[in-house]
């Protein structure tokens, strides 16, 4: 595996006494793209200002593509970083095209290409209107399209999807799988679970300000032995004969034809087995694993119950 | 450097865009308009001495506009930015963060530099129109009030960035630059009579007269202004004080840079070390 793209180890951060982030370690390798999630506060701006050198940690110590970025070399780093805040906000009267112009040159980049990341984030047509007049979700994309500019190796993305419709969401997540390809490192900050699940390589989940689990879906479903839920549509009448052979399994819901139990992921398989050895057809089966929001509660739960 | 003026110019655009420039160039004009004609009115014609009238009128414009001006553009400059979360943004790029504060001042200098210029420079022009017999070292004097002018508004906006930088929120941030606009400009002159008279001349010494009035940069520049070409002391007969007060020109100029780039100084200090 080649050297991460951004990195922190042990970092913690304290404002006035206050412990906002405690030893939190992880990495993330060219074209990676991670997800960090957690409740409002937990700590998932604090990373991205660190990651930024906007502050510096109170302990342990942070890398951005090779450099300390609160460092002197930080201006090595930030030209090869881009970073869409959570908030973004544009001087009203200028237009997206200048707006962009100005972001380009501060990035030491020619303007050429900001035609193109105008295009690319669909605001094409309103670069030369002033910002004033854009909507919500074209802030929001001309946000994005500030944080292409270079094309950085290290993105950094805080809410990115907020204010897209679901067809500007799809092409957002496209961008970013092709920049994936291309070796960008990506680290989302956001709430949306269920569109990320599917996306991303990793998931770093956070609560008060700690890392409490960060890996791929499979191995948080893992880690988190959360049942699998599996519901048997049988012949009918059968569903009943069924639940008596489903020993071990949590059955919650029985009637004439189906039966929905909960299971040990690994178990699956056998209780299915069980069942069709006594001669009960089994006509459709369904699984849903556990999925992002039932790993994320229960990571939330975990919290609650210790402090 | 190229950001620093990137940041310049996007600040002298923003300013021409949301018509700042153009209402405080229309504002100060119309202030120096008024007050150059009518400075006329009653001597009935024009003197050979009204555009030294005119110079005294305009520093006494100047020093309740120009530092209320600077104040008003500047006191937002930084915790206006926060509070947007464009700050966030801006210093996530590859900048150093003295770039940020320092062209952001050079971009609302040009802006206050403009409007005072075109302004106070109509009022000359309405004279030369009217034909103003003037020589050579009156329109020296005209150039001076507005080339301090500028330097006074600079050191009233490097005032406001202090403010703006040291303060948690941008309404106490308005408030502090009344404040410090009220002090400066109303109060201290004031306070300073009223010290003297309670004071009866026993312990307060020339110089440390001569020190208060230096502490405040709008006494500077009245002071380099009013006293500090010849001719001049004749109309200036509500400042009798400079007559006492002995400043050179250029040591007056100096305490005006002094009053710029100590506040700026200590703002891009604090600013550096500000987490934001």
């Amino acid at each position: 595996m080649s050297a991460p793209n951004l990195e922190l180890n042990n970092a913690a951060k304290n404002y006035d006494g206050l412990q906002v982030l405690h030893d939190v370690s992880f990495a993330v390798s060219p074209g990676e793209v991670v997800a960090l999630v957690g409740h409002n506060g937990a700590g998932k701006t604090t990373i991205m200002k660190l990651l930024l050198g906007l502050i510096r940690p109170t302990s342990g110590s942070v890398q951005v593509l090779g450099h300390d970025p609160a460092g002197s070399n930080a201006a090595q780093a930030r030209l090869g970083m881009g970073f869409l805040p959570e908030t973004v906000s544009f001087p009203a009267n200028m237009t997206g095209q200048e707006i962009m112009n100005f972001y380009a040159r501060l990035k030491r980049q020619d303007r050429q290409d900001n035609e193109r990341l105008l295009d690319m984030v669909g605001l094409g047509d309103a670069a030369s209107r002033r910002v004033k007049t854009y909507s919500k979700g074209m802030r929001q994309r001309l946000g994005l399209a500030q944080a292409l500019i270079g094309s950085p190796r290290v993105l950094l993305l805080d809410e990115p999807t907020t204010g897209l419709d679901p067809t500007l969401r799809r092409s957002f997540y496209d961008t970013i799988m092709s920049l994936k390809d291309q070796g960008v490192t990506v680290l989302l900050a956001s709430h949306a679970l269920s569109e990320m699940e599917t996306r991303v390589d990793r998931i770093a989940i956070m609560n008060n300000g700690h890392l409490m689990a960060d890996g791929s879906m499979a191995e948080l479903r893992q880690r988190a032995s959360l049942p699998a839920r599996i519901r048997l549509t049988t012949d009918d009448g059968a569903a009943g004969r069924a639940a008596e052979h489903l020993q071990g399994a949590d059955i919650r819901h029985v009637n004439g034809r189906t039966v929905e139990f909960d299971c040990a992921s690994e178990d699956k398989m056998e209780l299915v087995r069980r069942v069709t050895d006594i001669g009960i057809s089994i006509e459709d089966m369904e699984i849903e694993l556990p999925n992002l929001d039932r790993i994320y509660e229960l990571y939330q739960d975990v919290e609650g119950i210790s402090s | 450097m190229n950001a620093l003026f990137a940041i310049a110019g996007q600040e002298i655009r923003d300013g021409f865009r949301n018509k700042w420039i153009m209402s405080m160039t229309l504002l100060l004009a119309g202030f120096a308009l008024t007050l150059t004609l009518l400075g006329s009115a009653p001597t009935g014609t024009v003197g050979t001495n009204s555009l030294l009238v005119t110079v005294v009128s305009l520093s006494s414009l100047t020093i309740f506009l120009i530092p209320l001006i600077a104040l008003m553009l500047s006191y937002d400059a930084v915790i206006g930015e926060v509070e947007r979360g464009t700050l966030l943004l801006l210093l996530s790029y590859p900048l150093a963060r003295w770039h940020a504060i320092g062209g952001k001042f050079l971009g609302h200098l040009a802006v206050l530099a403009f409007a005072t210029v075109v302004g106070y420079g109509s009022a000359g022009a309405v004279l030369v129109a009217q034909g103003v017999e003037a020589d050579n070292a009156n329109w020296f004097a005209f150039a001076a009030v507005i080339g301090s002018s500028v330097l006074l508004g600079a050191a009233f906006l490097a005032i406001g960035y202090l403010i703006s930088t040291i303060v948690k929120e941008r309404a106490t941030a308005a408030g502090t630059a009344v404040a410090v606009w009220l002090m400066f400009v109303l109060i201290y002159d004031m306070a300073l009579l009223g010290l003297l008279v309670a004071d009866g001349g026993n312990s307060i010494s020339g110089s440390v007269f001569n020190a208060l009035l230096l502490a405040n940069p709008t006494d500077a520049y009245r002071l380099f202004n009013l006293a500090g070409f010849e001719g001049m002391a004749t109309f200036t007969g509500t400042i009798g004080l400079s007559a006492n007060a002995e400043f050179s020109p250029l040591s007056l100029l100096g305490v005006q840079f002094g009053w710029i780039v100590v506040p700026l100084g200590l703002a891009t200090w604090l600013f550096q070390r500000k987490e934001i």
